[in-house]
């Protein structure tokens, strides 16, 4: 690891690498996740799932399995609530219509992808409620199976929802339904004349894999309606607030009645925002008038949760002999599932704003088949985009005989050029970060020789995340010793609470671990946004300086008392407050905090955040691969991963943003994605959804570029979505440095590559291996 | 609804009875009767390293041993890996940062522990191919894999592994314990030139 300061601030806590604050739990199994709650007189909950993935319901017959014994509850969609209505509920990053939200949680009439809710018992142990299940009666009438979204979107296709009518770019509506929920657009310049000024023309198809989030903790919920009304849900969520706004919505019950208790989360990347279990858990509970915890096995969390949107993606890029961009085209269709919702908006921007194109168009769609509803995967939508858009560079590159990352250093955007949307960007490190891997000595090493069937080739790619603010709230509590009690709303996904601990150590002059950092619930914190996005360390991050700030304020006045002294003559600094014309008359922050209730009593300070500027954080990954050109196995060899994250606050934590996206992108690359025939889900299992091991990986290098950010303190960033969105190109391009054989299809399995290398006569079920081949 | 079974074992060192259906896995029962929750269900199929404790020394997936099974059997749970004191594995997963959800943390420090007790000087080829049934969505593994040759080299200044080193060593000297080298080479081997 190198840090390439770019702000040359130096601070006394901000940089360094204390133990985290949660560290000590979760090494000793004392941390208490969503699955480890236990409460008295607890029921065990089970689902009963559709196995068709598109069928009417004509019938539930629950009698048997009421009088199995130790059943107390059951429930169908009759229990929830009808919501014919056309709101929407935000999820903080990504949305929902809550019809179809409300669908997620149990199918009414109708399935429309396999593993969707049709029931749910409740029993007095997990296996009575498992035998229960089993005996749910569920009468289907099987329809047409929409599985590819192409073929969704023909005028012929079976409809999935006979109500869903194509939003056209304009924002009007199309007048005959279809699979198609939205039609997005965004042009510039004038496309002809563009492509007619290049010199080279390179337009391919690209298509990938549905894709797993893959956290090892399944979703869990336990919940415990109360006679008077209260509810409360123990859950393992990126967002607390967010959870309880959905509750509120799906149950038609006021917010003010839930309370919601987040609990350790064992991995999210984006899919534990959206609630499965927990209206189910709440529903069983009133029904039984006991709590009720359920879970779901890793069968259920593959086929009845939101995995990543697969996507088909055709790119037109032309360039000038000078590698200048002149013309770019992109069809655009990404996979929704069942429901509405796929991330195209974000992959149609991410696609070609990092770079200046005088002329383009984008065609993005949101097309919805028999499969599972997709959601929110690391900076969701971007790195299908940036598969396609960083291929297409690398041949690019290659026929003008041009470095890669000269290419990109030629066309990259900088502070002031304009997102495909029209925004300008605000100071941005994408030039510093390419300059970083230029000079890498990675990029500059040379590549092993090529042994027995053994070849090497060195990929490269960029990517970014816009960086998110959204709303965050921070309170602080003071202790007789002079600690503090950091009270957030922002769930701890990875280790942030440090980070936030560190921000507040840093700014009252105190320790990191003379700062407590609490994760609050949501009745005992103000409104804070999901932890998604690359927002938690900058926004909630920000509100905890703004806390920081009013405590000094109040502190200050409490000194002054205490130096007797003007508050306006008291200045703070290094954890002591002094007097600006006697600096001889000072007083620890500690000693203030510690007479507290000779001065006045408590206080209690506060940050809030409700919107900062975009802090987008630009990436670009170097990665050896090694191709076995006998059996068309890809392995990894060397992998350094760059990028500009503002200011570390913890490096180790950075660090590992940086090595565990890039991971999450190598899976994506090489091994993972649904198999589905007929809409049903063959690999539902991590044997066959095969996730990287350590044995498949090397050690993942990394830079950490430190270009400040416009916004919020120190100039940091947001880290966590960008590592994630360099990755499969990269390995593409490295795939086709090493074998000379493009692979535009995900995974980029042993039996792909082996058959683009001409391995077997017959050509693969995809076009790749012809076409290259 | 089947009888119920009494089941007599050591876990973590103390005597411990329970009582289970015969089709309970020996993970349920230490998580749901016992509330030893710090071993965690990832896949419930042996596929994640999870639920990973040690069997009479052995590393198992838990999931996919019946609690029937560990009738006058010893059983460590990551909650009896901290004895005076942090194991030196839980103090190097501190400090490299080897963490960040934390759900595989507990299976990993077990199958770490076993790695460690067969082999108290593994090589980082040896450390992936022992933790490779352990799955980390989180770290990309650099930074578990850092903390366990660092915990083993720890260890052996501390001489708290001198016995088994030597066992070790000698091991490794007769059979040729190292993983085995081909042409081609695996993910973490060195292959770029200095």
């Amino acid at each position: 690891m190198k840090v390439t300061e770019k702000n040359g601030h130096e601070y006394r806590v901000i940089g360094t690498r204390p133990i985290r604050h949660d560290g000590v739990d979760k090494v000793t199994g004392r941390a208490q996740f969503g699955a480890d709650v236990r409460l008295p007189g607890m029921l065990y909950g089970q689902v009963v799932r559709s196995p068709y993935p598109h069928a009417r319901i004509k019938s539930i017959d629950t009698r048997r399995a009421q009088e199995h014994p130790g059943v107390r509850a059951i429930i169908t969609a009759a229990d929830m609530p009808a919501l014919d209505t056309d709101a929407v509920a935000e999820l903080g990053e990504g949305a929902i219509e809550l019809k179809y939200a409300s669908q997620l949680i149990m199918a009414r009439d109708k399935v429309v992808y396999q593993g969707q809710p049709v029931a749910a018992v409740a029993a007095t142990t997990r296996q009575a409620a498992r035998d229960a299940a089993r005996l749910i009666e569920v009468e289907y009438e099987p329809l047409p199976v929409v599985e590819d979204a192409l073929a969704a979107m023909d005028p012929g296709a079976p409809l999935i929802h006979a109500d869903l009518y194509t939003v056209t770019p304009g924002g009007g509506k199309a007048e005959q339904p279809s699979n198609v929920a939205k039609h997005i657009q965004y042009e510039r310049g004038d496309l002809e004349a563009g492509f007619a000024e290049a010199d080279v023309v390179i337009e391919r198809e690209f298509r990938t894999a549905m894709v797993h989030q893959g956290y090892i903790e399944p979703q869990n919920a336990t919940a415990s309606w109360e006679a008077d009304g209260r509810l409360t849900v123990w859950t393992s969520t990126q967002g607390a607030f967010s959870a309880r706004e959905q509750l509120a919505q799906l149950l038609q019950i006021p917010a003010g009645r839930i309370r919601v208790i987040p609990m350790e989360v064992g991995g999210g990347f984006g899919g534990k925002i959206q609630v499965y279990l927990e209206p189910i858990a709440a529903l069983l509970s009133r029904k039984a008038g006991r709590p009720v915890k359920m879970w779901m096995s890793r069968a259920e969390v593959f086929t009845g949760t939101g995995p990543g949107s697969p996507t088909y993606i055709r790119c037109k890029l032309g360039a000038k002999r000078s590698g200048a961009l002149v013309a770019a085209q992109l069809y655009m269709v990404y996979d929704a599932g069942a429901f509405p919702g796929a991330p195209v908006g974000a992959g149609a921007v991410t696609a070609l704003s990092p770079y200046r194109v005088p002329n383009f168009r984008i065609d993005g769609y949101d097309v919805v088949t028999n499969k599972p509803r997709v959601q929110s995967y690391r900076a969701p939508g971007a790195p299908q985009a940036a598969f396609a858009v960083e291929t297409v560079l690398d041949e690019i590159a290659e026929s003008l005989g041009m470095d890669p990352v000269e290419l990109r250093l030629k066309n990259a955007s900088a502070e002031g050029d304009r997102l495909v949307y029209g925004t300008p960007f605000n100071r941005i490190g994408f030039r510093e970060v390419l300059e970083a891997v230029r000079d890498h000595p990675h990029y500059n090493a040379p590549l092993p020789e090529r042994r027995g069937p053994y070849a090497f080739g060195r990929g490269v790619a960029a990517g970014f995340w816009f960086g998110g603010s959204l709303t965050s709230t921070v309170q602080l509590t003071f202790n007789p010793d002079g600690t503090v009690n950091l009270i957030t709303g922002s769930v701890d996904l990875s280790g942030s609470r440090a980070s936030l601990a560190m921000i507040v150590a840093e700014e009252l002059g105190l320790e990191p671990h003379e700062v407590k950092p609490i994760v609050a619930d949501t009745d005992t914190v103000g409104y804070t946004d999901v932890t998604g996005g690359s927002r938690t360390t900058y926004a909630t991050g920000t509100a905890c300086w703004r806390a920081c700030q009013d405590a000094i304020a109040q502190l200050k006045v409490r000194a002054a008392q205490l130096l007797e002294a003007d508050p306006d003559a008291v200045t703070f600094g290094g954890g002591e407050f002094w007097l600006w014309e006697e600096p001889q008359y000072r007083i620890s922050l500690k000693e203030v905090v510690a007479n507290l209730q000779k001065t006045g009593g408590p206080i209690v300070a506060k940050g809030i955040v409700n919107k900062l500027k975009m802090a987008p954080a630009f990436g670009a990954h170097i990665v050896d691969v090694g191709v076995d050109l006998e059996t068309g196995k890809v392995d990894i060899v060397r992998y350094t991963a760059v990028q500009d994250v503002g200011k570390a606050i913890h490096p180790t934590a950075v660090e590992g943003q940086l090595q565990g996206g890039a991971a999450q992108g190598i899976g994506w690359a090489l091994f993972e994605g649904y198999v589905f025939d007929g809409g049903v889900m063959r690999n539902p299992n991590f044997l066959d959804y095969r996730l990287p091991t350590a044995l498949d990986l090397p050690m993942i290098d990394t830079v950490l570029v430190e270009v400040p950010a416009s916004d919020g303190p120190y100039g940091v960033r947001g880290v966590g979505e960008t590592p994630i969105v360099p990755p499969i190109a990269a390995v593409a391009n490295a795939i086709a440095r090493a074998t000379g054989v493009r692979i535009r299809e995900l995974p980029m399995s042993p039996e792909r590559v082996w058959r683009a290398l001409g391995g077997a006569d017959q050509p693969a079920s995809d076009d790749q291996a012809g076409e290259t081949g | 609804m089947s009888t119920k079974v009494i089941v007599e074992t050591t876990i973590n060192g103390v005597p411990e009875t329970f009582v289970c259906e015969p089709r309970q896995t020996l993970l349920e029962v230490l998580r749901e009767e016992l509330g030893l929750t710090g071993t965690k269900e990832g896949c419930g199929n042996g596929n994640c390293g999870a639920c990973c404790v040690l069997l009479d020394g052995r590393p198992v997936n838990s999931c996919l041993v019946l609690a029937v099974e560990a009738q006058g059997r010893e059983i460590v749970t990551i909650e009896g890996l901290a004895a005076d004191g942090l194991h030196p594995l839980q103090q190097a997963f501190l400090e490299h940062g080897a963490l960040q959800c934390g759900a595989c943390t507990p299976g990993f420090l077990v199958s770490a522990k076993a790695l460690l007790d067969a082999h108290p000087r593994p090589t980082e080829q040896q450390a992936r191919r022992w933790l490779a049934g352990n799955l980390c969505r989180c770290t990309g593994y650099d930074k578990i894999i850092r903390a366990v040759l660092d915990a083993a080299e720890r260890m052996q200044a501390d001489g708290s592994a001198g016995e088994a080193a030597l066992a070790d060593k000698a091991e490794a000297g007769a059979t040729g314990n190292a993983p085995q080298s081909s042409s081609r080479p695996t993910a973490g081997e060195e292959v770029r030139p200095a």
